[in-house]
């Protein structure tokens, strides 16, 4: 595990890029813990003061601090995405290796399935559960929605990777020696599919922190937690950007973004990992 | 032609298998849930002064008729779908009487134009920039490009629809930042309405090509360095084949082909993006609609945006299909 790390760090720009934001990234949401101030009380500080010594990326319209409030907002979304790529991945994997490896009527079943929730579009189903859920709309309940709406993509890959491993020597051989189909599955299987599991953890936490910035900054979301979209949205509540708070929207804006592009390269640097041609063509050997 | 029959018809069931899905979701979505959208109207309604016990008894039978709750929940399921067919759901709350159905076709054509435009711009420019990056994977400014879209790509539509909106809005206030057209103009073929619309679509034309050049780039860039290494290739080009010909007809045919399924996966992605820009920019379409019918709490307006939008979606990866054995004439055979 070390070694493959390493080797990352030494042969892939893109994974070195990538790892740096996300450690910034996680070293601010870690700093949340000895926030001087408490997450949800607002007016503790002076109200719309610039960037300075005392308060390093300014203060809101509604006497917040800036950088602090910051921490929480990025450990919560964090940990949105996380939960949302976590409970996804589970659903993916077991609809994907099953798929692939009972094939015939099961395969066409799922799969069909699995094709109509990448086609659905998920942003208005996501408002009408909203519509109808109103204030019982919590994260966790979000994030549960969107776990059950977000693996179909990912199943698919999964399944195409689980498919090429069936036709090989081991699952015969595993068969003949008595194994049930959940111990294939659980024992020689997942391995092989695990490194995919990873890569597409990173794009998934993407997807999910992206709806839930944008439900958030819509206002439909449980916009009392710090997340970055709430920051988002009640900066737009007070006219930051025309009141000429800047930093208000600036910082999450930026923030986010070193998320998203962090979580991103580290899935390309994977991805290429994953695939030999490419990990060669880095090493400076194989064709091309 | 019997393959491409073939191939039409399992598409089709596909496509029918997405519909009914969708709009199952939807039916359970807002007939599981503990909320009663009959009462909140009520509410919404009686909130101002006093009203008779007898009128809100009327307005209940009344409002449960209209939202086809009335019966059991097999005569409620059959009066769903009965609507869904129809396309009737009902007059809209929040614009009282206009039905859902008009409010949704006045609004469909500017998301529809938005969405069909930016998607085309963003599909041919990404793909053919991929193409050539992937082709001539030395060229320095083609590097510089994917550097570009790799910082591009992953960020979703709202922050860059709002960057552009503070950019073109406050920092730099060329374009019109809201809305479809100028206020002033009827909407008709004559040039000055055209213009305006050109001029308003701009911006959230141009947050939709953004986030999608991308990723058609980095896609198509991937796949044409693995075409590249294909035998055919270096045979074409051991025989003297020129250069453009071979990026043409030996690479890049090959290399579409999945990208033009990758639209079709994508599709619904897209539009939730155009849903999020077009409110960003107050642009009259359907996501204006539909965010605008939530703040109003428009029980029929949201059903109706969202059952439209599942089919019309399914709809255009349906034609997406239908064209695919054209780039890719192996699926006849299959």
């Amino acid at each position: 595990m070390w070694g493959i790390v390493k080797d990352l760090i030494k042969y892939n720009s893109e994974f070195r890029i990538g790892a740096t934001l996300i450690l910034v990234v996680l070293t601010i949401a870690g700093l949340s813990l000895v926030s001087p101030y408490p997450a949800n009380v607002t007016y503790v500080v002076a109200p719309d003061v610039p960037p300075s010594r005392a308060h390093w990326f300014g203060t809101t319209s509604r006497g917040q601090d800036v950088f602090w409030q910051l921490t929480f907002a990025i450990r919560n979304t964090l940990v949105f995405g996380i939960l949302v790529a976590g409970l996804s991945r589970l659903l993916s994997l077991a609809i994907g290796l099953v798929a692939g490896y009972r094939g015939g009527w099961v395969d066409r079943v799922l799969m069909s399935i699995n094709d109509t929730f990448i086609v659905i579009p998920l942003f208005p189903v996501l408002i009408l559960f909203y519509f109808v859920l109103r204030d019982r709309m919590s994260t966790a309940l979000l994030a549960l929605i969107m776990a059950c709406l977000g693996w179909a993509y990912d199943a698919r890959l999964i399944r195409s990777v689980a498919m090429s491993i069936k036709s090989r020597e081991f699952t015969e051989t595993s068969i003949f020696s008595g194994m049930t189909t959940r111990e294939i599955l659980m024992q020689e299987h997942l391995p092989y599919v695990m490194p995919i599991v990873f890569s597409t953890t990173m794009n998934n936490m993407n997807w999910s922190i992206g709806l839930e910035v944008t439900l958030a900054v819509l206002g439909f979301m449980d916009i009392d937690t710090p997340t970055i979209g709430s920051m988002i949205y009640w900066a737009n509540q007070h006219t930051a950007i025309v009141a000429g708070i800047w930093w208000w929207i600036a910082f999450p804006v930026g923030l986010v973004v070193m998320t998203f592009v962090g979580l991103f390269l580290l899935a390309v640097s994977m991805n290429e990992y994953i695939d030999p041609r490419s990990r060669l063509a880095r090493m400076g050997g194989g064709v091309r | 032609m019997t393959d491409y029959l073939r191939y039409l018809l399992k598409r089709f069931g596909q496509f029918a298998f997405v519909v009914f899905i969708g709009v199952n979701l939807a039916y359970v979505i807002t007939h599981a849930t503990p909320i009663d959208p009959v009462e909140q109207s009520i509410a919404a309604v009686t909130s101002f002064g006093n009203t008779s016990p007898d009128a809100i008894a009327d307005m209940r039978s009344s409002l449960q008729e209209l939202y086809g709750l009335k019966g059991g929940q097999v005569a409620q399921y059959a009066a769903f779908w009965g609507r869904v067919v129809r396309g009737d759901f009902g007059p809209s709350l929040s614009a009282f009487p206009t039905p859902v159905s008009s409010l949704i076709l006045r609004a469909m054509p500017w998301t529809i134009g938005l969405l069909v435009t930016s998607t085309l711009i963003a599909w041919v420019i990404g793909n053919l920039l991929g193409g050539l990056a992937g082709y001539y994977h030395h060229n320095r400014g083609l590097k510089a490009l994917g550097v570009i879209a790799m910082g591009l790509h992953p960020v979703p539509y709202y922050i860059i629809a709002l960057m552009l909106l503070i950019v073109f809005g406050f920092v730099w206030p060329v374009l019109p930042i809201s809305g479809g057209a100028a206020m002033n103009l009827q909407p008709e073929w004559s040039w000055a309405f055209v213009s305006s619309v050109i001029r308003h679509s701009t911006l959230p034309a141009l947050s939709l090509i953004l986030i999608g050049l991308g990723g058609w780039f980095l896609g198509t860039r991937s796949l044409v360095s693995n075409v590249i290494t294909e035998d055919y290739v270096s045979y074409a080009e051991i025989a003297g084949v020129d250069n453009g010909r071979i990026l043409i007809s030996y690479v890049m045919r090959n290399a579409l082909a999945p990208q033009l399924t990758g639209l079709a996966m994508s599709l619904g992605g897209i539009f939730n993006g155009a849903v999020i820009t077009e409110k960003v920019f107050g642009y009259p379409g359907m996501g204006s609609l539909l965010v605008d019918a939530v703040y109003a709490g428009d029980y029929g307006l949201v059903l109706g945006v969202t059952t439209v939008s599942i089919v019309g979606v399914s709809l255009a990866v349906f034609i997406i299909d239908l064209l695919y054995p054209l780039i890719d004439p192996r699926v006849q055979v299959r």
